[in-house]
């Protein structure tokens, strides 16, 4: 009853203020089947970063602004973003200011409140509380709660990108009001409030069910009283990707399928049964292979692919290293493997516009003729089986990456090009959870690198690429000194790249960063440190019957779930 | 027999203990991480991080005093608790064994994927039982006629190949093709009338039907070969002398002194039900115990890994225990001093 | 089995060999002669064997060959079975993962049937064996693969890819995950039968009369638990063939484009529908070793069997 009730007040309002899409009613179009195959284990992002977890919670808790498919910021909980020029964001840089919109319910029907956003801060920088999305909160000196609709950041440093906390999926906005008893060491024992928490989202959890199932109901308190148009949604988990995408393209029994890195000719068989269809999109994630600069050779003991261990016998030949990048066919991997979803580049930062340079291509063209000849110039001749050498060295390399079936058939086939200009190759596949899990007494995790040349995907979050180019410092090369711990891979070091990486952190023009970006980006490409291949997009599927899907690689997947529909 | 039962629960405690601690210490030393599937964007000191406030670090050996505390002391308590809904001391400061991925107690989440791990993994041993039995006595019995060469094919067809091939197979005939079954288990499905029965009745179809195949084919090789090796003995024939029925003959003494074999391999096959069938499992988003195991281990969720895997432990003592009573049921000369 | 080969006629403890001239050995031959099934089933396995041997000189095409522009391909005269999605030859693959598959199935499967035999015996046999060694097995059968095979991994992979280089070392490192990962059964089982067999009169005589336990454990214990042996036997080669491709997904097998049956198989279901002959061949392979076996074991136990042979 009260549900109705509440209905009915909502489409009252929405005819009152005569909206745009007033003919949609809450809940009118019934259930909404979505399919996760990495099941959602807790919907508090906080303490789970996984994003499968991260996308999951979207549908319930909202930060104050989004991303958009484009990669642009749009307000969620606030009327607009806070820029230098409107005063949200101070002179100096050290402060942000965001105004809530007024009269926003949580889904208990109490008021939304800078209180909870300040609250949120708090629970995520408490001690012991282990936040996953801690590196969010970074250099925030304090919040202050000015009034109920506004609160501010402030920050210890000048922060020319202030948009980090609140902004994205992987920072919501919780209920103090919930989570007050789960700060800090109890954050784990709330398990209540991990699997349901209140919300302003456009739907409320009914029931959890860890890696399995998780039940939706339209939040009645949404702020579109016309929307969600579906009054209940369904969160399942399991299998894996190709079934998932069978369920949405072939059976019909979903509405959406999430992340289906398949091969491309699978999707496109059972798109042919006409029910589903497949969507891409594109953000920052570059499948590359990074190339080994020291010495990873058993001899060295303890020193094993460490600076100590000395240059690497002959991936610290450039002349070596440009020749395996363009003896690489990117069109015939982008074919094998990726399809629509993965396009050829040369480049480590592909994205957003503002960031991506456009000046390395030398890479595109396919050219083994010129490998050939740089690699005869550089003095590698082939010796009788065929394979490179000199003084002694033969170019014998150990390919390292995680299991994943497309990328197996992305080794086999680097493999093959590179047989053909005499460099020998000897796959390794490491179960993803070892290879990127990071135990120091594992040899098989991706910062040992006991590999001479390792292959995987990375990418960042949002749209400012600081700290993710920052991964290439010097002091950034994993040792056994910082427990493995660091991003440089590849172990490269040069003064001028770490001399732009502190101009970076002090420039608050967007168009000055943009320019230094793309200056760190060409070093690391034109140097061969590491070998771009595919910039990966996303790929998801959507059933023919839903409207309103926008695809997005900058935010959750489920973003706009608000909007969707289904077609009559 | 029971001096010999009572010897053999009382020393199944130390091998318990040893058993568990062997398995924790396992587990301890494998190279995954509870952060390795973490998005490469959370940077490394904050991973570190939290794996401190997992609780990892703390040595090695109090942790698995904690476990200890916690599985024999702690969880009891609070299932007698919910039992009877009474209070035994301070049970809010009480630690649970919590779920890294999950944050939730373990025993909650075995608690919650029990019904459909019993429905699908459960009815799939039973109807390979009651498959397997006939059709090996039939087999032996009928050595080398059509019906034991059909048996032969099929049940060595079926165990060597795959689940994760047939189940494909069966997804794409009965529900791309035919759409006569659902490809996934829905569980929060709950049966209140027929036709939600129905509707349970349909989506265990096709995982039943994968996992009794398998199960059939194992079971039903060793009871025709026992069956046959007592087929020739001295006994039977002297039996059928006396003139007792061939039926008689068959099912009660024949049948009766083969089943040693069978009932070892139900014995090892009934704990198997409680780990669920992790491949089968998957394929179909039963998400029972078998997928919250694999889960478990892939993400390094070492508490609850433990757990489930001790309970396993725990299920395999006590039916090789009954297995070794039932011994001595069957064939009344195997002795235990 | 050489010692089965000899046993003297059950039932009749410690009689004389009256037929010295005519060999055991040549007894068990002409009886498994005219085991139809048997002899068709020898036939089928020793075809494959020479198959995966000299199959890839005849068909000269490199199983690790790519070529992209000929993928997915169906049956021609080039490709008899075949292309895979990156253009390997499937013909080429069966046959290349059938050397592979096969030597370790068989190889896999003798070594944890030793295992799971001897102990097996000796707990039934032994009383005082008994409780250490099915605890033993206990332990076994509760320890989680997955971390117990990363751990393996972890432990050993280096070393012996040191010793014995990248192949043979990933071979003997297979070979021994999988034998000691799957003796358990098989030990249980011929426990049970053990224990039942040693109260028999001819067991019972054999004491009384002072045989020494090895002969008693050699010449009557084993052969009469020989056939759930046998079952164990052929079941323990689908396993060990489909086992040895889940290791190589956890980076413990061989590399990822070095063809095995279990993983052709795997790699080909998802494209099932695209082209049915990446599932059909692997899994008809597996299949016929796997029946062909189960035949030629099937007529070994009958020609070992007396009773029967004497008939």
């Amino acid at each position: 009853m009260k549900r109705f009730t509440a209905l009915a007040a909502g489409t009252a309002v929405a005819l009152a203020l005569g909206a745009a899409n007033a003919q949609a009613e809450r809940g009118s179009d019934g259930n909404l089947n979505v399919l996760y195959w990495q099941a959602v284990s807790v919907l508090n992002p906080y303490l789970s970063g996984g994003t499968k977890d991260v996308e999951g919670s979207s549908v319930v808790i909202e930060p104050l602004a989004k991303y958009d498919e484009a990669g642009n910021m749009v307000p969620a909980l606030v009327d607009e973003i806070p820029t230098v020029e409107n005063g949200g964001v101070s002179e100096d840089l050290k402060s942000i200011t965001w105004k809530i919109t007024p009269g926003l319910l949580w889904s208990d029907g109490t008021p939304f409140t800078a209180n909870d956003v300040k609250f949120t801060a708090d629970y995520c920088m408490a001690p012991d509380g282990g936040c996953q999305q801690i590196s969010k909160f970074q250099d925030i000196e304090s919040i202050e709660v000015i009034d109920d609709q506004t609160v501010t950041i402030n920050f210890t440093v000048p922060k020319p990108f202030p948009y980090t906390a609140f902004v994205g999926a992987e920072t919501p906005v919780i209920q103090k009001a919930q989570f007050e008893n789960c700060i800090g060491a109890n954050a784990p024992n709330c398990t209540e409030q991990n699997f349901g928490p209140h919300g302003t989202g456009p739907f409320k959890v009914v029931e959890f069910r860890a890696n399995d199932v998780i039940t939706f109901e339209a939040n009645e308190h949404y702020r579109d009283p016309a929307k969600p148009s579906f009054a209940t949604l369904t969160l399942k988990g399991g299998g894996d990707a190709a079934s998932a995408a069978r369920s949405v393209l072939e059976t019909g029994e979903f509405d959406y399928a999430w992340n289906l890195q398949v091969e491309p000719e699978v999707l496109e068989q059972m798109s042919a049964a006409g029910r589903g269809q497949v969507v891409t999109s594109f953000g920052t994630s570059v499948e590359r292979i990074e190339v080994n600069l020291t010495d990873p050779s058993p001899d060295k003991g303890e020193n094993r692919s460490t600076l100590e261990a000395g240059p690497h016998p002959f991936l610290s030949d450039p002349a070596v290293r440009k020749a395996l990048s363009i003896a690489i066919d990117r069109e015939i991997l982008v074919e094998a493997g990726y399809g629509a979803s993965g396009q050829p580049t040369c480049n480590i930062l592909p994205a957003p516009e503002n960031y991506a340079s456009t000046n390395v291509n030398w890479c595109l063209e396919y050219n083994p003729d010129e490998a050939n000849r740089l690699l005869d110039e550089a003095g590698w001749a082939p010796g009788g089986d065929g394979i490179r050498a000199k003084d002694g060295v033969r170019l014998s390399l150990l390919y390292q990456t995680s299991t994943n079936s497309v990328r197996q058939a992305t080794q086999a086939l680097v493999k093959d090009m590179w047989q053909q200009i005499g460099v020998e190759t000897e796959l390794r596949n490491i179960d993803a959870a070892v290879f990127f899990g990071g135990d120091p007494a594992s040899p098989d995790t991706f910062q040992k690198f006991y590999a001479d040349v390792e292959m995987y995907t990375n990418n960042f979050p949002g749209t400012d690429p600081e700290a993710y180019m920052a991964g290439w410092l010097c002091d950034g090369i994993p040792s056994p000194k910082n427990g493995w711990l660091g991003a440089n891979m590849p172990r490269f070091c040069s003064e001028e790249y770490d001399a732009l990486v502190g101009q970076m952190a002090e420039t608050a023009d967007l168009a000055a960063r943009g320019e230094i970006a793309k200056k760190m980006n060409d070093i690391l490409s034109n140097e061969g440190a590491l070998i771009p291949l595919i910039h990966r997009g996303d790929v998801s599927a959507h059933s023919v019957t839903i409207d309103g899907v926008r695809m997005n690689s900058w935010d959750s997947e489920l973003w706009n779930v608000a909007d969707w529909t289904r077609k009559e | 027999m029971l001096n010999y039962t009572l010897r053999r629960l009382m020393f199944a405690i130390p091998t318990l203990l040893v058993i568990s601690f062997i398995i924790f210490a396992l587990l301890d030393l494998a190279p995954n991480d509870p952060t390795g599937n973490l998005p490469l964007t959370i940077p490394p000191d904050v991973r570190e991080q939290i794996r401190q406030s997992l609780g990892l670090g703390e040595p090695f050996p109090i942790r698995y005093l904690y476990w200890l505390q916690q599985f024999f002391i702690n969880e009891p308590l609070n299932l007698l608790e919910r039992m009877f809904g009474i209070e035994i001391g301070n049970s809010a400061e009480r630690l649970r064994i919590r779920s890294w991925a999950t944050r939730s107690p373990v025993v909650d989440l075995i608690i919650e994927r029990m019904p459909q791990t019993l429905w699908v993994v459960g009815m799939s041993y039973v109807v390979g039982i009651l498959i397997a039995i006939p059709v090996g006595i039939i087999s032996a019995y009928r050595q080398y006629s059509w019906f034991d060469q059909i048996g032969t094919f099929v049940s060595m067809v079926g165990f060597s190949v795959p689940t994760f091939f047939t189940g494909v197979v069966l997804i794409v005939i009965f529900s791309v093709n035919l759409q006569w079954f659902p490809s996934i288990y829905d569980t929060t499905l709950e049966v209140t009338g027929w036709s939600s029965f129905w509707a349970q009745v349909r989506q265990m179809v096709l995982p039943v039907m994968v996992l009794a195949l398998y199960n059939a084919a194992q079971l039903s090789r060793f009871v025709r070969a026992s069956m046959l090796d007592n087929l020739n003995q001295d006994y039977v024939r002297t039996a059928r002398a006396k003139g007792m029925k061939e039926r008689v003959v068959l099912l009660i003494h024949v049948l009766r002194n083969s089943l040693i074999p069978v009932v070892t391999v139900i014995a090892l096959g009934i704990p198997t039900i409680f780990s669920g069938a992790i491949i089968t499992e998957q394929i179909f988003r039963v998400n029972g115990l078998g997928q919250l195991l694999i889960i478990a281990v892939q993400g390094a969720d070492i508490p609850l890994v433990q757990t489930l895997t001790f309970i396993f432990a725990v299920l395999i003592v006590f039916f090789n225990l009954i297995a070794d009573l039932l011994y001595g049921i069957l064939d009344p000369r195997i002795r235990y001093e | 089995m050489s010692d089965a080969v000899i046993k003297p006629p059950q039932g009749t403890p410690g009689a004389p060999l009256v037929t010295r001239q005519r060999t055991l050995a040549a007894d068990v031959w002409r009886q498994f002669r005219q085991h139809r099934g048997g002899v068709l089933g020898a036939v089928v396995f020793l075809s494959i064997v020479l198959l995966v041997i000299f199959g890839p000189y005849i068909h000269g095409i490199d199983p690790q060959a790519l070529n992209v522009r000929d993928k997915n391909q169906g049956i021609s005269l080039t490709h008899p079975m075949g292309t895979d999605n990156l253009g390997r030859d499937m013909f080429a693959q069966v046959l290349a993962g059938g050397r592979t598959s096969l030597s370790v199935g068989i190889t896999a499967m003798l070594l944890s049937l030793l295992v799971g035999t001897t102990i097996g015996i000796v707990a039934g046999y032994f009383r005082r064996a008994d409780g250490l060694l099915m605890r033993l097995t206990d332990l076994f059968l509760a320890l989680p693969l997955l971390p117990l095979l990363l751990v393996i991994i972890m432990l050993f992979r280096d070393t012996l890819r040191a010793t014995f280089g990248p192949e043979t070392g990933i071979f003997l490192l297979i070979v021994f995950v999988i034998g000691i990962t799957s003796w358990m059964q098989t030990a249980r089982i011929v426990r049970g039968a053990v224990l039942s067999v040693k109260e028999q009169e001819f067991v019972v005589a054999a004491k009384s009369i002072g045989t020494r336990e090895r002969r008693i454990v050699t010449r009557h214990i084993l052969p009469n638990v020989l056939s759930p042996i046998m079952v164990s036997a052929t079941l323990g080669i689908a396993t060990a063939i489909i086992t040895e491709s889940a290791l190589s997904f956890l980076g413990l097998g061989f590399p990822s484009d070095y063809p095995t049956w279990g993983r052709l198989l795997y790699d080909g279901v998802n494209f099932m529908a695209i082209n049915p002959s990446r599932v059909i061949w692997p899994g008809l392979a597996i299949s016929l070793t796997v029946l062909s076996i189960n035949y030629v074991g099937d007529g070994l136990r009958d020609a070992l069997d007396p009773r029967i042979r004497g008939r």
